[in-house]
């Protein structure tokens, strides 16, 4: 075998590169309870576009360094592939978000499309960097801010959760006449005896207290009530069907505290379970406002 | 806005207008009646203060 092709510092700067930024898809690429990206099709998609973003990152490198500065519009290139990325995930998702029984709502879907588009760039950074220190001084320090990339990667991976911005109580279901409330928030009227006795005996009832004044804006957002409910009934499961209108999950805020109650019908009702899930399910980006890093909103409280 | 659909009742002269109108002879007819027609039409039953059931479609946008 000829092995003088490893004496080119430049191939071996792209390969050490274009490993990391492989490696770099993979520790992000999680398929966990929401099963998305779904096994195995959706995964090869994302995991060639991995490939060709780590080769793209890699050869950047050589190619800024021998001065061939038009080399640099190809990542503007990359960049609207990527872009498309998103489109195709928000597509799908949308598509398949009408056949759902608790749909997950167009903020999750815009979050979750948005941070395949993310992870993509991620992978370009990690692989620059990877072949940048290995062209630059050795392949092992290339090696070593490969690494230090993927830690990065890793740490943006995941943004906040629930648990973290808000405390989250079990609550009492309860009927005033037709009118189902959790805890003292009304949360719809029930007209149907039948459906009045489901939702008692399956029905489970959850408190979100915001931690602070720019939680209650986040967790007055529709797509983030939407995401909540959704992870719960992908979790814990759903007592609901097509045809059983009354029988659906519900998030209702209480307009003077800012509090959010959240009504499920989960086929195993355990309280505690439910609150460990409500305490993970992630904050959406896009439902963050920072009312308090406004001049108009400091001041009080 | 929800649209009402049909309206249950168990007193003819507590209702009228423009929606079909079904008269049951008491509750629980009512509730059946109710039932049967939340179930055919996919729309939610609300009662209301007076005892008069309406069904209601929460999907039609806008």
């Amino acid at each position: 075998m000829n092995l003088a092709i490893f004496k080119d510092t430049e191939i071996v700067a792209i390969a050490v590169g274009i490993v990391f930024g492989i490696v770099c898809r993979i520790i992000t690429l999680r398929t966990d309870y929401r099963q998305y990206p779904t096994y195995p099709h959706g995964k090869v998609i994302h995991v060639s576009l991995g490939v060709i973003a780590a080769g793209l990152g890699a050869v950047a490198v050589p190619a800024l360094l021998k001065k061939d500065y038009t080399a640099i519009t190809f990542l503007a290139l990359a960049a609207q592939q990527f872009r498309e990325v998103r489109n195709m995930e928000r597509e799908t998702l949308s598509q398949v978000d009408k056949m759902e029984l608790v749909p997950r709502g167009n903020t999750y879907i815009e979050g979750i499309a948005m941070v395949f588009e993310g992870r993509n760039y991620m992978v370009i950074f990690a692989s620059f960097v990877a072949a940048l220190f290995s062209l630059m001084f050795q392949w092992y320090w290339g090696v070593a801010a490969g690494i230090v990339s993927l830690v990065v990667a890793k740490v943006f991976q995941s943004g906040k959760t629930l648990g973290q911005i808000a405390d989250i109580r079990a609550a009492e279901v309860r009927f005033e006449g037709a009118d189902l409330f959790v805890d003292s928030i009304h949360i719809m009227n029930v007209g149907l005896e039948s459906d009045r006795r489901v939702i008692a005996e399956h029905g489970l009832g959850l408190i979100v207290v915001p931690k602070n004044e720019n939680v209650k804006v986040t967790i007055s957002n529709i797509g983030q009530r939407q995401a909540i409910l959704h992870n719960v009934s992908v979790i814990l499961g759903v007592y609901r069907d097509t045809g059983e209108p009354a029988l659906v999950p519900m998030a209702k805020l209480d307009l003077r505290s800012g509090t959010l109650a959240v009504f499920v019908l989960p086929r195993e009702k355990d309280p505690a379970k439910a609150i460990a899930v409500l305490r993970n399910v992630p904050v959406l980006e896009n439902a963050v406002r920072m009312p308090s890093e406004s001049p108009a909103g400091q001041g009080e409280g | 806005m929800a649209r009402i659909v049909a309206v249950v009742a168990t007193e003819e002269q507590r209702v009228c207008g423009g929606v079909p109108v079904f008269v049951a002879l008491d509750a629980e007819q009512q509730q059946r009646l109710a039932e049967s027609l939340e179930k055919i039409l996919d729309v939610n039953a609300h009662r209301l203060m007076n005892d008069v059931i309406i069904l209601v479609d929460h999907s039609v946008a806008g």
